[in-house]
């Protein structure tokens, strides 16, 4: 049977162009890779190639023809022994391809989200250990690293890697004596590589390892943040469920002190974004030995965001051999009436210091750490909204885009006829981090803006 | 090419000649049929073909064994017929169908196979360098002597990352190849015009790598060479790097028009130094096979190739509800490390 050759898409968009110019004629023999005719497309010239051999036996559309439609047949090609006489009616109406055909209902998928209707709420307040449970003081850099030990002990496929953590013992020794206790098989010095160490990484989770990537902070992340999202997080999705990345990539995220724009950044916000990353960033000890735990367990790329100042700071960590703390699992500091404060990480710092102070004068504020920011915990803030009917978020990063900006559209879509003011957003300002102390003090959230706005939201 | 040796081994058989000659023709007509679907408007975005560089991979499969690992950049076709992948699931894929190997989530730049131990199918130049690394340091980790090939092309190999990793895969001894494509043209950008010193094989020396310059149009040169580098990497030397000299036939992707080079520059490379030519010219001047047996191969192909476009045809459009499937796993997934 005659073969149809049929006017090509030669551009992911192009949907009609210009035969411009024929390079064979009637009766000319081509075999596959043969020339046949320049078509313009929407981007270029185009040379079109003949694929099966033949003799053209009719040329269908002359050239110098505008706007021909892709999948018009444009020639009849003949295999050995046919004849032009075999040409029987050819039609003109090109064969639509059927991803075009569906292309109106693609957007079948995409739910529109309830309206404001006062959806249920179920908050989890269960405790993360029994009641009663042996308790010990202990810095979040301590937690941090008996929570690797406990994995690493369990999991022989755990390792770490990273710039200085194995023989300096981490650059804010939080890898401290796990060389010592695992070697340097499992305790791996890189060189100052990012991009190429998170990208081995990857490879080596592709590959079945558990690796716990540290970040001597993660401003430094920038230089490998194209294997973090395209790598590591979309694999999954990519691969049909095929293959992922099980793996933690942790370090001190945000302000320190005094170190300026580059070394001072927080992207709890950023990595949030990104559909196949896990974003965990906690506040006190107990939370960042639970939450590690299950973070290296997690079958899913995790970002762990800890924080510098944070390290040293002492809390109460629960005394016993195993536990982890869910991802997606709120925690209700401290509970209130009249505000709910939403934050998380180095924020509750300012959280719980404000709430402090706003008791003093008699206003009742819920604090609430998100602990994990994907998944996020919304149950247990629209309820805590729905009770108090006001609400402050408290971070320090970027103000465009922030967590706070999200709870915001959260809450507004699921608890609009509960708030009694529009909820404030408290964050670091919209500026470069800048190095003098004075200044830097300003670009950070502060414990008097979160009271500010407490009581703007309180009308007080 | 300067490169170019006597095909004629004396050790290679007529049923491995015709091996080569049937994995060659395979990824050749596959693609030739992927360019046609994607003229039909079947195949959509971008579409990478690999027709001209089947030797590369053909060879080095052959030098390759179970177990072994392979990652490879966007035009990745060729890579995964080569080591065993079904070409109903490719066709099917590149339609964006359920019946394709990332269920039509994927496309032709991000396809995988856990079984075939192929880990893509990556569509950011250079990101699967340090990821091949990767592959080869766990294995390492997990002490079995399994050998990674990381396949990269000669503009990737202006990526910084590839010297991260050529340093840590040196430094941490890793069993990984590092196999140049270098079919001399980035895009539209070639060689000359991009990059300082054209020897790529030689870029590893300053990490201790030993380099090789191979003949990409002929598949036993590809395979002697893979050989090499495989022992080398499996008795743990550490890595490797062939520079394989090559030559894509068809435009960077199937919107390019070409321009950056000659009509006669292409036309030279087919009718001079065709590697599935060179294969045939072999089998009927040895008398290996005769004219009737490699048309029953083209016959056998074309069936293989004409069956595949007609399964991704008809394999239906992923539900709906894909749309919401693995963007996170619920467990550990099992690998075949």
């Amino acid at each position: 049977m005659p073969t149809e050759i049929l006017m090509p898409a030669l551009s992911p968009t192009m949907e009609e162009g210009t035969l411009a110019k024929w390079m064979v004629k009637e009766g000319d023999t081509v075999s596959s890779g043969d020339i046949l005719a320049e078509i313009e497309t929407d981007k270029a010239t185009m040379e079109f190639e003949a694929v099966d051999e033949g003799t053209i036996g009719k040329i269908l559309i002359e050239e110098g023809t505008e706007a021909v439609k892709v999948n018009t047949p444009i020639a009849v090609l003949l295999e050995e022994g046919e004849s032009a006489d075999d040409i029987g009616e050819i039609s003109a109406a090109p064969e639509a391809a059927p991803a075009e055909a569906d292309a109106e209902e693609a957007p079948a998928a995409t739910e529109a989200p309830a309206a404001s209707a006062p959806a249920e709420v179920k908050s989890n307040a269960s405790p993360d250990w029994p009641e009663g449970t042996e308790m010990r003081e202990q810095t979040v850099r301590e937690a941090l690293r008996d929570a690797m030990a406990e994995e690493m002990r369990s999991d022989t496929n755990v390792y770490v890697m990273g710039e200085e953590v194995a023989e300096y013992q981490g650059a804010y020794k939080v890898t401290q004596g796990l060389l010592d206790e695992f070697g340097p098989k499992r305790v791996v010095d890189t060189p100052i590589t990012e991009h190429g160490f998170a990208g081995l990484a990857v490879g080596a989770a592709f590959g079945g390892l558990k690796p716990i990537v540290e970040f001597m902070t993660f401003n430094f992340a920038m230089q490998a943040i194209d294997q973090i999202i395209n790598s590591a997080a979309k694999t999954l999705y990519m691969s049909g469920g095929q293959m992922g990345a099980p793996m933690v990539f942790r370090g001190p995220n945000g302000a320190a002190a005094r170190v300026g724009a580059q070394h001072s950044q927080d992207y709890a916000a950023w990595y949030s974004h990104i559909p196949g990353l896990k974003v965990v960033m906690p506040y006190s000890a107990a939370d960042a030995k639970g939450l590690l735990k299950q973070a290296i367990r997690d079958p899913n790329p995790v970002i762990f965001l800890e924080n510098e100042i944070l390290y040293g700071r002492s809390f109460e960590v629960p005394v016993l051999e195993d536990f982890t703390i869910p991802f997606g699992k709120a925690r209700i500091w401290r509970e209130g009436s009249d505000v709910t404060i939403v934050s998380f990480g180095i924020g509750m710092q300012y959280a719980l210091e404000a709430a402090d102070k706003l008791a003093d004068e008699g206003i009742s504020a819920e604090v609430i750490d998100l602990r994990t920011l994907r998944p996020i915990d919304y149950d247990t803030v629209l309820a805590s909204v729905m009770k108090t009917n006001r609400c402050v978020t408290v971070e320090e990063g970027f103000p465009v885009g922030s967590i706070g900006n999200h709870l915001s559209a959260t809450i507004m879509e699921r608890a609009f006829d509960y708030l009694d003011a529009p909820v404030i957003n408290c964050t670091g300002k919209d500026v470069p981090m800048p190095y003098a102390a004075n200044l830097e003090k300003h670009a950070l959230v502060t414990t008097d803006e979160v009271i500010a706005a407490v009581k703007k939201v309180t009308y007080r | 090419m300067a490169t170019r040796k006597s095909a004629a081994k004396p050790n290679v058989s007529a049923d491995e000649l015709k091996k080569y000659y049937h994995d060659m023709l395979l990824i050749r007509r596959f693609e030739e049929k992927a360019g046609q679907l994607y003229g039909m408007g079947l195949i959509g975005g971008f579409c990478h073909l690999y027709i001209g560089q089947e030797a590369v991979v053909v060879g080095l499969e052959a030098a390759a064994e179970e177990g072994d690992k392979r990652v490879t950049s966007y035009r990745d076709h060729g890579h995964m017929l080569a080591c065993g992948m079904d070409p109903d699931g490719v066709m099917a894929e590149l339609t964006g169908r359920e019946g394709g190997y990332s269920k039509g989530k994927g496309g032709s730049m991000h396809m995988f196979s856990k079984e075939k131990h192929f880990y893509g199918g990556h569509g950011i130049v250079g990101a699967q360098v340090p990821i091949g690394t990767g592959l080869a340091f766990a294995d390492k980790y997990l002490g079995n002597d399994r050998v990674s090939f990381a396949y990269f092309g000669d503009g990737a190999a202006n990526q910084g990352q590839v010297y991260e990793s050529f340093n840590m895969a040196a430094v941490w001894k890793l069993p990984v190849i590092f196999v140049i494509e270098n079919n001399q043209y980035a895009m539209g950008t070639a060689q000359k015009r991009s990059t300082s010193s054209p020897e790529i094989y030689k870029r590893g020396e300053p990490f201790g790598i030993p380099g090789q310059l191979v003949d990409g149009m002929d598949v036993l040169a590809v395979k002697e060479a893979g050989e090499k580098a495989v022992a080398h990497c499996r008795s743990g030397e550490g890595p490797y790097i062939l520079e394989v000299k090559t030559y894509r036939y068809r435009g960077h992707s199937m919107s390019d028009p070409a321009k950056y080079r000659t009509r006669e520059e292409v036309q030279n490379m087919r009718e001079k130094n065709d590697p599935i030519e060179r294969i045939r010219g072999m089998l009927l001047d040895g008398k290996h096979a005769s004219e009737e047996d490699l048309k029953e191969i083209d016959k056998a192909i074309k069936d293989i190739v004409n069956k595949s476009a007609d399964f991704a045809k008809e394999s239906p459009e992923p539900a709906l509800e894909e749309l919401w499937t693995d963007i996170y796993a619920d467990e550990i997934p099992q690998h075949n490390a």
